[in-house]
Parts: C-alpha cells; structure tokens; sequence
C-alpha cells in the first residue's frame, strides 16, 4: 500500500507551492521504526531524524498544497464532442452508444434525429433477439432510458423483462446480477406496467452479499478469490436495484450491515495532499477496468444508487468533498471512456442524498494591481449550477516567501448578476507576488449542513502582478574607490550612456525597485551584459542587498574573463519577474573598455557563430572558359586533297581493264549465279553498313546487324566459292 | 669507253629482263599486286596532306593510313597464298584464301570506321 502510494503521488503533478516537501508528507511515513540504542552515532541519526520529522510535521501543517478546481466548462462539451462523435454516423456498440449519450445529456449537448433515429432502431433489435447475453439487454435499455425509444410496443418490455428475470434466477457472477438487475430497474423506469419485482429479494440480496469481503472491497465470483473496488461499485448498484425491485421485505439487518461495508471501503480510500480522494484497483480483470478513474467513478455512482434508494450513509463530508477534487483535477481527460466515468461521476455527485459537494474557484486567478482588478470567488456544484445561499470569508492570507500568514477574516460581497462574491478591495499588504489566500464557506441556513459539503478551509494560489519603479539607477566608473564617471540612468526608458574605462578601474552600477505598496521588490532576474563588437558576450548577476541592486565589475580581475579583447562593449540590463507587469530587458549604453594585450598562452576568445549566409548562401559564379577550337585548315585545300585521293583508285580501274580483267569464271547457272551475286551484294551490304556507322549509327546496333549479315555472308559466300572451288577442280583434272 | 654504255645498258637490260619476267606472271597476280599499288599510294597522299595540314584530328589519319597499309597487306598474304609456284600453299585452295582476304579486310574496315570518328 505504501509503495503502491507513493508511486501515484510521485505521477501526479499538480500546481502546488510546496512541491517538495508535500511528497514526504503523509503522517504513516513519520512513524520511523527506530530503537533506543545508545551508541553515539545512531544517536545523532535519531537526533537528526527527530529533527527532520518536526520540521516536515511543521511544514505539513501548513504545506496542503493549495490547488485551484474548476466545475465543468466549456472545454468538457468540446471534448466530449470530439470523443464520442461515432464515426460513419452510427455507435459501434450498444455499451459505447451509452456511455456518449449518457455523456452527452450530463453535459447538455443534443444529437441529431437521424442518429437518434439508428439508434433506437438497434436497441429495439436488440431488444427482439434472442439473445442469451443479459450484457446486450441491460445496454439496451440504457440507451433507450436517455433516448426515450419507443420500446413498450407490444408486449416487447414485457418479454424482455421476463427473460431478464430468468437471468437474475440462472445468475452466478457479480456482473450476472449487474446486468440482469440493473435491466429490470430500468424496464421499471421506462414501462411501469411491466412486473418486474422479485420474488425472493431476499434471498437474491444475500448470494450477492456474499461476494463481499471484509476490508470493503467485493469479488466478482465465489471462485476467483481476485476483488476490487470497481466491483464494489458495481456490487452496490445491484443490491440497491435489488431495494428498488423488491416485493417483499428485506432484512433491516442486512442493509444495516451493508452500509457498514461501505463505510470500511473508505478505510482504504487513498489520498492527494491537494484533499483529492480517490479508490485505486490493482489489477485488470476480463472487461479490461483498470485506474483510479473508473474504481472511483463506479464507487462514486453505486453509494450514491444506495444512498437514494435505503436512505443517506455515514460518510464524512471532507471525503465525499474529496471525490468531487479528484474527478475535477484530472482536467479534461484524453480517452472517452475516462471522460465518460469523470461525468457520470459528477453527475451522480451533483445532486445526492449523502451529501453535494460544493466547489469554489476562482474565475481569474492573476490580479493587477495597476488595473485594479477585484477577487472574484465562485461556489458551485460539480457541473456548475448554482448553490444554496451562503457566504464567503477570506481567513488567511500566506504570502509565498514566509509561513506566517496574516489574519484576515473578511466577508466577501455577493454580487447577484454575475453569481461571485467579490472582494472590493485586497488586504492590506498584499504587494506583487504569489500568495496563498485561505477561504471558508459558510451556509445561510444551517438545515443545508445535512445537505451540502463544503469543507473547511479552501487553499487557492492567487498571483498578484504590478508595475514596479526603478529609482536611483546609476552607472559609475570608480578608480579606486573614488567615482571618476557619474551617469544617472532612466530606467526602465530608453539609455544612452558613453562610458570609457581601463583595466585598473571598476564598473560600478546600482537601482533601487519599488512596489506599488512602496515595498522593496526582489525580482527573479536581474542580469547586465556586456557585448563586444566582435560579438563575445559576458553576462553578470546583479546582486542585491536589501532593497539595493549592486554591481561592480574590477575590470583587473576579469581581464583574463574578457579574453584581453579591448574596445567597444554594449551595455543590456535585463529585469524581469512573472508578477512584473514592466519587465524590461532595455541596451543602457556602450562603454570603452581599454585592456592590456593578451599574453601568449592565454585563452583564445570562443568563436562567434558563422553569418550563415556567407557559408550556405549562393557562391559567386565561375564563367568557364572553353578551349580555343583548333586551327583548321582552309575548305579548298581539304577538297583537292579528297579529290587527289581518287586518282589512284581511277588508275587501279585503268589498270584493271589495261590487264584485261573478264568476268569468264562468273557462274551461268542460276542457283550458283544468284549465290555469287548475293555475295557481292552482302559485301556491298557491310561496306554500306560502315558507311552508316561512320555516319551516324552506334557500335552496338552496327555490330548486331553485323552479325546478322556476317552470318548470311558467311553462307552465301561459302556456297558461291565452294562452287567456284569444284568448277577449277573439274578443269583441272579434266 | 665501254664502262658508261655499259652501266646504262646494264640498267636498262635489267629493267628489261624484270619487265619481261613480270608479263610472264599469271593475270591475276597482277591485278593483286596493282591493288598494292594503289592502297599504298592512297597511303603516300594521305601523308602528305597531313605534312601539309598538321596532324590535329590524328586518329583520323592514323584510321586512314592503316586501312591502306593493312589492305595492302592483306592483298600481298592472298598473292602469296594464291601464287602456284608458292610450295607452301599447295594444297589451299584460292577460294579458301579470298575468302580469308575479304573477311580480314571487312574485319579491318571496322576497326577503322570505329576509330576514324
């Protein structure tokens, strides 16, 4: 348990003042297992523990953190709107289809008559189909209780309600009974001519009050020995549906004793240091329930279920106050499911017969003292709605540097039109700042004690903002110890100051801040800075003593810190505070700054960061320069030339015929004439091929049909010289 | 007296017994070694255009002075192998040697045309 706690307020992250104190503190970790041994070392540590635990006591005391909780807004609709939208126009399931609508009429939004309209078409089929699953049923008639779906046409209800009943006699698991009851409740609500009460209440009451166990918590069958709180919840429902369904009586014991179990669940109720309360289960069963949120939102519906229907339980308002805090610190949660517990929650805790809680907020929790602005307070139920006459007085106010607070007890007035209690004027003594204001409420009648949890004394951060004035800024230039150089300075205006200075003088600067309340003012930051035209930077911290702000730079000792750079360096002085409505961050100046040169092992200054302009920008174009084309020579030689070429092959054809060339050996035959004139023509044909080649085919086609024509050559030519070969062979040997 | 006439007609009788010689040779030697001839002349004027000109697209020149020089060779491998007094190639028949010759020369003229550009 302890472990299990700690761990969730380690996740929590809330708006507190106290942040690290506030997760130690719970009073069972205060108990440290120490003995009394009387060796001197564990003596100290028990003195030093002792001492550590009355100061975290002391702290607690005062440390709950202060948080501010909001009833639902605006902000809820639109989530809600965004999560439960169905897609394609129509819910994928029943038990979805419930959770938005229900969502959806908590929170006010109405949806469209053709959705409306498929809907209670699919309850009514469910309804009709003979289903064995009580799951679909009781979904059904969920749906059908928000929508209001015609569902008493015949004797529809009435067959349902029977198979429903035989449901409750079959049923052995805590969720059997959920479903089955819960179905039958509400036929009742719906067709109140329908017989739905049960025989043997009695007897039904007790299988399910069997299931509980001792420390509060329930199980969801006698055979699996697993309990959790979420089936508590549910186990409460189903035995006040059991209340409301009887026709007989039932034991006054037995509820008697019930509502003891419930008061043992809120034994092991865990606990926020901001007054959340809240039910954590450990494990996740079948349907996939696991969290905090939905354990405490099924806690939070089936003890308000009972108290509506045996009369109100023994629950201490503080807690129930503390189940409103939790719901409503989770904001607006991300998944539908958790926003549907968080409503139907609230909305069981809206209006209840234990007690209602009422949440006060603040509607702007930021004041200005310069626009004057009032503290305004609301009280309201969960969902926002208004609630009974009472009033509200500031108590306390704690200021976010001390623990002392300051005794106020004053009442705020009502304002009637806007529904806030509003404080006219702010204590005296509340400056710019953070502070802590402490409220308690008081109901008009005393009646609605019974009726209304309010909780004592409510925590709320409030920051108050304001313009804060400089006065008596200055700048000197001092050698030693003597002011050479006086500037007055107009902060938080706009400064010029030309300042000159070397090594063996001092810088030396100094403002006062005042509130509006004339108090002195310690902002967050309070920085100068000196820049270099070269662009090294050099900032200091303007300490403060009291209600001075001083600084004085010995130039001797941060001539090493300056990298020996001398020349010209900028002055900026930055103020600023989250409560300063005038933070300014303002250039005061440049100062000339004369340093001895930089010896040689010392400290390069670092490099400044490149104009990236200049290294990524566009480079300056190169115009290439092309090789000079090589002389040629003229067009008229090269033609002489080319004719020249020709001579000697007009001398070889002179030659040929001077010799006596025939074409005798020719063959006359056809078949071998036309292989001889195929020859030649496929040598042609490649002579031919080398000319295009030159001209203007590619090596690789010219070589393929090559190739082609190599082959056909080859053959033809074969076949005309082999014949060619036995004609000289017949001449010879004849 | 009789030295000078002698180295003439010396000359002159051996151009002509060379001449005569030669009509002896068959016909179609002839007509190869006139292919010789020719390619080499081609070869002569194509080098003397480059001696004129400079020799700046020189794969070109080189492409066509091979392709005379190699035809020629390959013209002077066929009259050798087609000769009949050649011993060697008794038994080749000139066909067989043609066909080699034009396949070479076709397989040159590629190369060529590659590299003339």
């Amino acid at each position: 348990m302890e472990i299990q706690r700690t761990k969730s307020l380690m996740q929590r992250g809330k708006i507190g003042n106290c942040t690290v104190y506030c997760v130690k503190t719970h009073r069972r970790r205060l108990r440290l297992p120490f003995r009394l041994v009387s060796s001197p070392s564990i003596k100290f540590e028990m003195m030093w523990k002792l001492g550590f635990a009355f100061l975290l006591v002391a702290a607690a005391s005062i440390c709950e953190a202060a948080a501010i909780f909001s009833p639902i807004s605006e902000a809820h609709r639109s989530a809600a709107l965004e999560l439960f939208s169905p897609a394609a126009g129509m819910f994928t399931s029943l038990e979805e289809a419930s959770e938005s609508l229900r969502t959806f009429e908590v929170l006010g939004i109405e949806i469209g008559t053709d959705l409306k309209d498929s809907t209670c078409k699919s309850v009514v089929d469910a309804l009709s189909s003979g289903s064995p699953n009580s799951k679909d049923l009781y979904y059904a008639l969920r749906v059908s209780s928000v929508l209001k779906c015609k569902i008493s046409e015949g004797d529809l209800t009435g067959g349902v309600a029977l198979r429903l009943k035989d449901f409750v006699k079959d049923a052995k698991s805590l969720l059997d009974f959920y479903y089955s009851i819960g179905g039958l409740v509400l036929i009742k609500d719906q067709a109140s001519e329908v017989d739905v009460l049960l025989e043997d209440a009695d007897g039904i009451f007790r299988s399910v009050k069997d299931l509980s166990q001792s420390d509060g918590k329930w199980r969801y069958n006698s055979n699996n020995p697993e309990s959790s709180t979420y089936a508590a919840g549910i186990a409460l429902e189903t035995l006040s549906g059991i209340i409301t369904l009887k026709s007989s009586e039932i034991d006054g014991n037995l509820i008697h004793a019930l509502k003891k179990d419930v008061v043992k669940l809120f034994d092991n109720v865990d606990k926020y240091d901001d007054g959340a309360y809240y039910f954590d289960d450990q494990f996740v069963d079948a349907s996939g329930h696991q969290g905090p949120v939905s354990a405490t939102s099924s806690v939070v519906r089936g003890l308000t279920t009972l108290a509506s229907t045996s009369g109100s339980l023994n629950i201490p308002g503080d807690k129930i106050l503390g189940l409103a805090r939790f719901f409503l610190g989770i904001g607006v949660p991300g998944t539908g499911k958790d926003l549907y517990y968080q409503i139907d929650a609230l909305a069981c805790l809206d209006q209840n017969r234990v007690l209602v809680p009422l949440i006060l907020s603040l509607p702007a929790s930021v004041l200005s003292i310069t626009s004057q602005d009032k503290l305004k307070v609301k009280v309201t139920t969960v969902l926002g709605s208004t609630g009974p006459p009472l009033s509200v007085k500031l108590m306390q106010v704690f200021s976010s540097g001390s623990k002392d607070a300051s005794i106020i007890n004053k009442e705020l007035k009502f304002d009637h039109k806007e529904a806030v209690h509003v404080l006219d004027a702010l204590p005296a003594g509340v400056d710019v700042g953070e502070y802590v204001f402490a409220f308690e409420i008081a109901l008009s009648d005393l009646e609605h004690k019974k009726i209304y949890a309010t909780g004592g004394r409510t925590k709320v951060p409030v920051y108050v903002t304001g313009v804060v004035k400089v006065e008596n800024d200055k700048v000197e230039v001092l050698e030693s110890d003597s002011v050479e150089t006086q500037q007055k300075l107009d902060l938080p205006g706009k400064n010029d100051v030309a300042l000159a200075a070397n090594h063996l003088q001092k810088l030396r600067f100094s403002f006062q801040l005042t509130t509006p309340l004339q108090n002195p003012f310690k902002p967050h930051q309070a920085l100068l800075k000196l820049r270099h035209e070269s662009g090294v930077e050099h900032s200091f911290v303007v300490g403060n003593s009291g209600k001075l702000f001083e600084t004085t730079l010995d130039f001797l000792g941060l001539v090493e810190n300056f990298f020996y750079l001398s020349g010209k360096y900028d002055i900026e002085l930055t103020v600023g505070d989250a409560a300063m409505e005038n933070s300014f961050l303002q250039p005061l100046g440049h100062i000339e700054l004369d340093l001895p040169d930089a010896p040689e092992k010392s400290a390069r200054p670092p490099a400044q960061p490149i104009n990236p302009y200049l290294r990524y920008g566009p480079k300056p174009e190169i115009a290439h320069v092309f090789r000079s084309q090589e002389k040629r020579p003229p067009q008229e030689l090269s033609y002489a030339f080319l004719g020249l070429v020709f001579v000697p092959f007009l001398a070889f054809l002179i030659g040929l015929l001077r010799l006596g060339v025939n074409m005798k050996n020719f063959p006359t035959s056809t078949i071998p004439a036309a292989f001889a004139i195929l020859f030649h023509g496929g040598i042609a044909a490649v002579l031919g091929l080398y000319g295009l080649f030159w001209l203007k085919l590619d090596l690789f086609t010219t070589l393929k049909t090559l190739g082609v024509m190599g082959i056909f050559l080859m053959f033809v030519g074969h076949r005309a010289l082999s014949h060619l070969a036995s004609a000289s062979e017949k001449v010879k040997s004849a | 007296m009789g030295k000078s006439p002698t180295t003439k007609d010396d000359a002159q009788a051996l151009f002509h017994s060379l001449r005569s010689a030669y009509s002896a040779t068959p016909t179609n030697l002839k007509i190869i070694d006139l292919y010789v001839v020719f390619a080499v002349f081609t070869a002569l004027i194509q080098v003397v255009y480059m001696a004129v000109v400079g020799s700046f697209p020189f794969n070109s020149f080189l492409s066509g002075v091979l392709s005379c020089v190699g035809t020629a060779v390959l013209a002077v491998c066929l009259r050798i192998q087609v000769n009949k007094e050649n011993k060697e190639f008794k038994d080749l028949p000139p066909e067989r040697a043609f066909a080699d010759f034009v396949l070479c020369n076709l397989v040159l003229h590629l190369v060529i045309m590659n590299f003339l550009g």
